[in-house]
């Protein structure tokens, strides 16, 4: 028996209805899919890895002393305080609550007057005190070595700040602009060095260890401390490298030498 | 002893309105202030990188120490049985949770990202104190509310013993977790010492019966009812005792480090070179807040006279602010010393005593945290059956006349 009319034109209603719902689940489905693509657009052979450990060390003696070219070239890579005399992105708070991500320190031995230049930032520890305190785990170290602050679920508590034994952290105390796509920064939370990670996944070294290269002073070496047959390595191995505060135990993945 | 009978205050005295008001404007001022210092950020505080705890932590730290002490009265009378702190057991959970609630208020204005609090709540890293803080202080709404609950409703008194025992049990880990919050800083000199947690709880001790034994004796004035001299002598003695019990802490403290040379640095700048911190150290701490308090209790002239006890008992609430402020601001202020035997300069003011001046707003947000305290029990009492109708001395103890 032949179908009717009005049950033909139900079927093609259908057959219509159908095929609109399956291209509008398409389309709901579809961005998701791309951002979920984006997502994981890395492979595993690009995320931070266990096997590496990134690492730095600092020659104090080839640190020149008045030189902060690795300072400026942090903030120019970050995007934090003032750079070739533009206003800093932090304009309504005052020096004493601006970010520093870096700065070079001098240090004076109050017996011998000896003095000496380092710049001093985060020291990346293996059992990093502002990880162990962070209530929500946005304090957190990269699987190779880089600690950083998820400034998506940073409650802005500082309790890390307190924790740090180097000082190495700021709170950004008002809202921000013109920030770099690469770093970040959001008002009322923590912020610091995280070793240009950005880069290091790119296989480049951080601003500073570039900037310090460029200015001929050759001060960081930046490289894998897992790695046996790395600069960083070899010249640990021979000539050694100090922590800043040792005694906390806390195995920096930062080193100097000449302390 | 005769079973006391609990009663609702009447509450409708202007001046009991009036009361209400205040404490509502205070509270109001807070939530002004936090939106101030939300709304563009913190730089419109006194906080910077060197000093990132200010003033609102000094006060919600003081209550939350001060919570878990007032909830003593009741802990002494549910587990060590004293029945003659029977009668003020509730009152004493109630002013508990509401400073704690006060304290926490503050705490949480005071975050960068107050709005992100679901984050904290739903995710805890166990290895930092702060995460167990958050379940000891949410533990301690739960368990006391519990025990407040025993204590209120008759057919299930029987098991208040057993909630009682929970709550202190709870309380210690509390202050202890609070004091640990300063004792696990390995970086700073001024804290890293396990005596920070026991001697939290024995402030906790002094301060929350400060503000307790200020409470009964307002209330009890202001509604007429009778407390008699028993029940004041006993609450009195304790605070004394308390007192005596942080300074003696402090000074062990002190004398600790005192000893090591590596400390030598910052108890210079605590006892004799810090500016307004030594002044606070021993103006505030241990003269206003202890010294005095301790003499007004103990000497024959003052010790049995209210106004007097009353004032000894706001010097050990300044004091204990005072306190605060030189661990909290003073351990801050004290710079880092990453290399020790050399003097250090940058332009993050490393080697250089840290600068803090607070701020109205820091003031206001950290007084709101009084203020809702206070306005809670205020309305509590009113709606609720916390008051005993006596506490005068044939009411507390049947052997005051003997």
């Amino acid at each position: 028996m032949s179908p009717t009319n009005s049950e033909q034109k139900t079927d093609q209603y259908r057959r219509k209805f159908l095929g609109q719902s399956a291209a509008v689940a398409g389309l709901a489905i579809a961005p998701g899919i791309v951002l979920n693509q984006v997502a994981h657009a890395k492979s595993d052979a690009d995320k931070a890895s266990a096997a590496n450990r990134w690492g730095m060390l600092i020659d104090t003696t080839k640190c020149a002393k008045g030189c902060t070219d690795c300072v400026t070239a942090c903030k120019t890579e970050n995007g934090w305080g003032s750079v070739d005399g533009k206003a800093s992105a932090e304009k309504l708070s005052n020096t004493e609550q601006q970010a520093q991500w870096i700065r070079k320190v001098t240090i004076t031995d109050k017996q011998t007057g000896h003095v000496q230049s380092l710049p001093l930032m985060c020291q990346h520890c293996e059992t990093a005190p502002c990880v162990d305190v962070c209530p929500t785990g946005a304090s957190m170290k990269r699987e190779d070595g880089i600690v950083q602050v998820d400034k998506h679920i940073c409650i802005g508590c500082r309790y890390c700040m307190m924790a740090c034994p180097y000082k190495a952290r700021s709170f950004i105390h008002e809202k921000l602009e013109l920030q770099k796509a690469t770093a970040p920064r959001g008002i009322g939370t923590v912020e610091s060095c995280n070793m240009c990670a950005h880069r290091v996944d790119k296989d480049q070294n951080p601003a500073c260890v570039e900037a310090c290269s460029k200015a001929d002073h050759n001060a960081i070496l930046f490289g894998d401390l897992k790695d046996a047959n790395s600069e960083i390595s070899k010249e640990l191995k021979k000539h050694g490298g100090e922590q800043i505060r040792a005694d906390l135990g806390l195995n920096t993945g930062v080193r100097y030498q000449g302390l | 002893m005769k079973k006391p009978a609990f009663k609702q205050i009447d509450g409708n005295s202007t001046n009991y309105w009036m009361l209400l008001a205040l404490l509502g404007s205070f509270v109001l001022a807070a939530v002004g202030s936090h939106f101030y210092m939300e709304h563009g950020g913190h730089y419109v505080t006194g906080m910077n990188n060197q000093i990132v705890w200010g003033l609102p932590h000094v006060f919600a730290v003081f209550l939350i120490v001060a919570a878990s002490g007032a909830l003593n009265i009741a802990s002494i009378s549910s587990v060590f049985g004293k029945t003659a702190y029977k009668p003020l057991a509730p009152l004493s959970t109630l002013v508990a949770l509401a400073l704690l609630a006060g304290g926490l208020m503050v705490l949480v204005l005071d975050l960068g990202r107050p709005d992100r609090l679901i984050v904290a709540m739903t995710y805890y890293n166990f290895k930092s104190i702060f995460a167990w803080n958050m379940i000891l202080y949410n533990g301690f709404f739960i368990i006391v509310g519990i025990y407040m609950w025993t204590m209120l409703q008759r057919n299930i008194n029987k098991y208040s013993k057993v909630a009682g025992m929970s709550a202190f049990i709870w309380r210690l880990m509390l202050t202890t977790g609070t004091g640990s919050i300063f004792g696990f800083l390995v970086a700073r000199q001024a804290y890293d010492a396990a005596i920070m947690a026991p001697m939290f709880v024995v402030m906790s001790f002094s301060f929350g019966l400060a503000i307790f034994l200020l409470i009964v004796m307002a209330s009890y004035k202001w509604t007429e009812r009778p407390l008699g001299d028993a029940m004041f002598k006993r609450l009195k003695n304790l605070l004394g005792v308390f007192v005596a019990g942080v300074l003696y802490f402090v000074i062990a403290q002190h004398l600790t480090n005192l000893y090591a040379t590596e400390h030598h640095g910052v108890e210079a700048f605590i006892l004799r070179d810090g500016g307004i911190y030594t002044q606070l150290f021993w103006y505030g701490q241990i003269i206003l807040g202890s010294l005095i308090p301790l003499a007004i209790i103990y000497h024959p002239a003052t010790g049995n006279s209210r106004s007097a006890i009353s004032i000894a008992s706001i010097f050990v609430i300044l004091g204990g602010l005072a306190q605060m402020y030189v661990i909290i601001i003073g351990g801050q202020a004290y710079p880092l010393d990453m290399f020790p035997g050399k003097e250090i300069s940058s332009s993050f003011f490393d080697g250089v005593v840290g600068s803090y001046t607070p701020t109205l707003a820091e003031a206001l947000l950290g007084i709101g945290g009084f203020a809702v305290s206070l306005f809670m029990v205020a309305f509590a009492v009113k709606v609720l059956r916390f008051l005993p109708e006596s506490l005068a001395d044939e009411a507390v103890d049947p052997h005051h006349s003997k």
